[in-house]
């Protein structure tokens, strides 16, 4: 069977087994990017050499004293809004296009720690704005599934490269869905934890009090292991939370979720639901019915207001946040200016996309003197609302399930040019985010046009090992990831 | 909420951003068409409901007053457009009398 196709656990197990080099899966990895990638265009950069020189070294080491640990040798698809020591970290803007990070995000140092293989660094809408990756400077990433179609986004590239084979497990950043909406497009796993789990430090910071990194993987199970090993307090991230990190694969040792309630949200089979999707997902449901659950009806009334109030606090911090990028300290700087203020207009003229300039704007006039109240103080108030309403379905039930995405994955161009109705088609994930609780997309179905669909599992903050569990009982009860797209 | 296209300029100029004309036109009417979307906001009661800023329950994060170690000057400037003499280098900001 050829490296490519392996899950993580699966290559994790033969490199243990000394079966295979890391060189060999280098090798093996590079030939399959050179395959496919014309086609995908999952990556923005690509790090072969680096790769295949930290594989030489770690099989030296490993011909010495052969002690393995998970990720050991593993080769990944990074979101190229995570910095990388050494290695190009763009953001997907023309703005950050020369960016050479002189450190690592905490992830990266932990995956390092283990001698991961970096591959590349995976694509993405501009500073992780947007929901197809075309607002990539670089150009859109392609649905392997089928490539005249979305990845979804912002983490596509992620999503893209572990769907078709370009690496084996990736991380990704979600602001808003930017995880498990491109991981339902493309047919694969993918967890945004809760908020304060995984360390923030070393990623380009979108909305500080919404962004998490979490994994993007070809089953659940890979999922848990990736999430062992990013999970937990740092240092460098005040908002990282000082608490034990639990195995997380031993959530995936009960093959059901007996004595589980799980939550329906009629608020999330309304209109705007694609049938073909509503029928996957209420599949999946009976599914984990007949898996032992108990299925109850929850509510959370304020799902119609959590469009607004996240495009009002995401764009309101991303406001903030992207101030610092005026030409003085790294990245692209206007020539022949003729002095410092003109420098930073045309700078952020240049380097800027047109998502991530709409983006600044209405986050400017959403904190701006005679607004702020209105708009950011009202959508702050909303925000505990729609906390609220989570906590009080919690008490009710142990997991929610929900669709994903409205729809399978939209055509490439088909809604570029209606940023209101590419925000609308994120319906199903922000509220997570405003909420803090982490989620996990997991895939359940196909369209009749052959496109993957998503089920979403909602848990309690700092749950995530219950929503591994459902997420991992309804994998194995079915056989959607048996099926692998073809990539033509 | 309909923004106009004075509005847009203003806004533009408090986020340092520079827009040309035909940007002008299209913000105006895209940013007026998400914030009409966005009005349906004011019919949700929030009296006396705490903003939520962060999920988090904790408050103040301190660490140790000690110094440690920091980015060497050399690689903190690496990525500057301009460099010199160990500081970024910007254009004059004070015009010579």
């Amino acid at each position: 069977m050829s490296l490519h196709k392996l899950t993580l656990r699966e290559l994790q197990d033969k490199f243990t087994k000394g079966e295979v080099t890391a060189r060999e899966i280098v090798s093996a990895y590079t030939l399959r990017i050179n395959q496919v990638e014309p086609k995908v265009k999952a990556y923005i950069t690509r790090a072969h050499e680096s790769a295949m020189a930290q594989a030489e070294t770690l099989d030296q080491k490993l011909k010495a004293w052969r002690r393995t640990m998970p990720l050991m040798g593993m080769p990944l698809a990074i979101k190229d809004n995570i910095c990388t020591e050494g290695v190009l970290t763009t953001c997907a803007s023309r703005i950050l296009g020369t960016f050479v990070p002189p450190y690592d995000a905490t992830v990266i140092a932990r995956l390092r720690g283990r001698s991961y293989l970096l591959l590349g660094k995976s694509n993405l809408d501009e500073f992780a704005m947007g929901s197809s990756t075309e607002n990539s400077a670089f150009g859109p990433s392609r649905n392997p599934w089928n490539l005249g179609c979305i990845p979804g986004g912002s983490s596509g590239g992620s999503a893209a490269a572990v769907a078709a084979d370009e690496c084996v497990a990736a991380l990704g950043s979600d602001t808003g869905g930017s995880i498990r909406q491109p991981a339902a497009c493309c047919g694969v796993v993918g967890l945004k934890p809760t908020y304060g789990r995984v360390s923030r430090f070393g990623l380009v910071a979108f909305a500080s009090s919404l962004d998490q990194i979490g994994p993007i993987t070809k089953d659940v199970a890979d999922a848990a292991i990736l999430l062992n090993v990013i999970a937990g307090h740092d240092p460098l991230d005040s908002t990282s939370a000082d608490l034990p990190v639990p195995d997380y694969t031993r959530a995936l040792k009960k093959k059901d979720v007996k004595k589980l309630k799980i939550g329906v949200p009629k608020e999330y089979f309304a209109e705007g639901l694609d049938p073909e999707v509503e029928r996957a997902v209420l599949d999946a449901i009976e599914e984990l019915k007949k898996l032992g659950g108990e299925i109850k009806d929850v509510a959370l009334p304020t799902t119609d207001a959590a469009i607004a109030t996240y495009y009002l606090i995401a764009t309101a911090e991303a406001s903030s946040n992207l101030a610092r990028y005026d030409g003085v300290k790294y990245g692209l700087r206007s020539k022949q200016t003729k002095d410092l203020l003109e420098m930073y207009i045309k700078t952020r003229q240049e380097g800027f996309g047109p998502e991530v300039k709409r983006r600044i704007m209405l986050g400017t006039y959403a904190l701006s003197a005679g607004y702020y109240e209105a708009y950011y103080g009202k959508a702050q108030a909303v925000r505990t609302l729609i906390r609220h309403d989570f906590e009080a379905a919690f008490r009710e039930v142990d997991l929610i399930v929900t669709p994903v995405m409205p729809t399978p994955a939209f055509k490439l161009g088909e809604k570029i040019q209606d940023p209101l109705q590419m925000y609308l088609s994120d319906i199903y994930t922000i509220s997570v985010n405003l909420a803090g609780i982490p989620a996990i997309s997991v895939p359940c179905g196909f369209s009749k046009a052959g496109l993957p669909i998503g089920l979403q599992i909602l848990g309690r903050p700092f749950e995530e090992e219950t929503a591994l569990r459902g997420a991992h009982a309804y994998e194995q009860a079915t056989n959607w990831r048996m099926k692998r797209p073809t990539i033509r | 909420m309909k923004i106009s296209k004075e509005e847009v300029e203003h806004v533009a100029k408090l986020a340092r951003l520079e827009i040309t004309e035909a940007e002008k036109e299209v913000f105006s009417k895209q940013l007026s068409d998400i914030l009409t979307f966005m009005d349906k906001l004011k019919t949700l009661n929030t009296e006396g409901v705490e903003p939520t800023a962060t999920v988090l329950e904790q408050t103040n994060v301190f660490r140790e007053d000690k110094s440690r170690a920091s980015l060497p000057v050399e690689k903190a400037l690496a990525n500057a457009p301009e460099s010199e003499a160990g500081h970024f280098r910007v254009p004059k900001i004070l015009e010579e009398r």
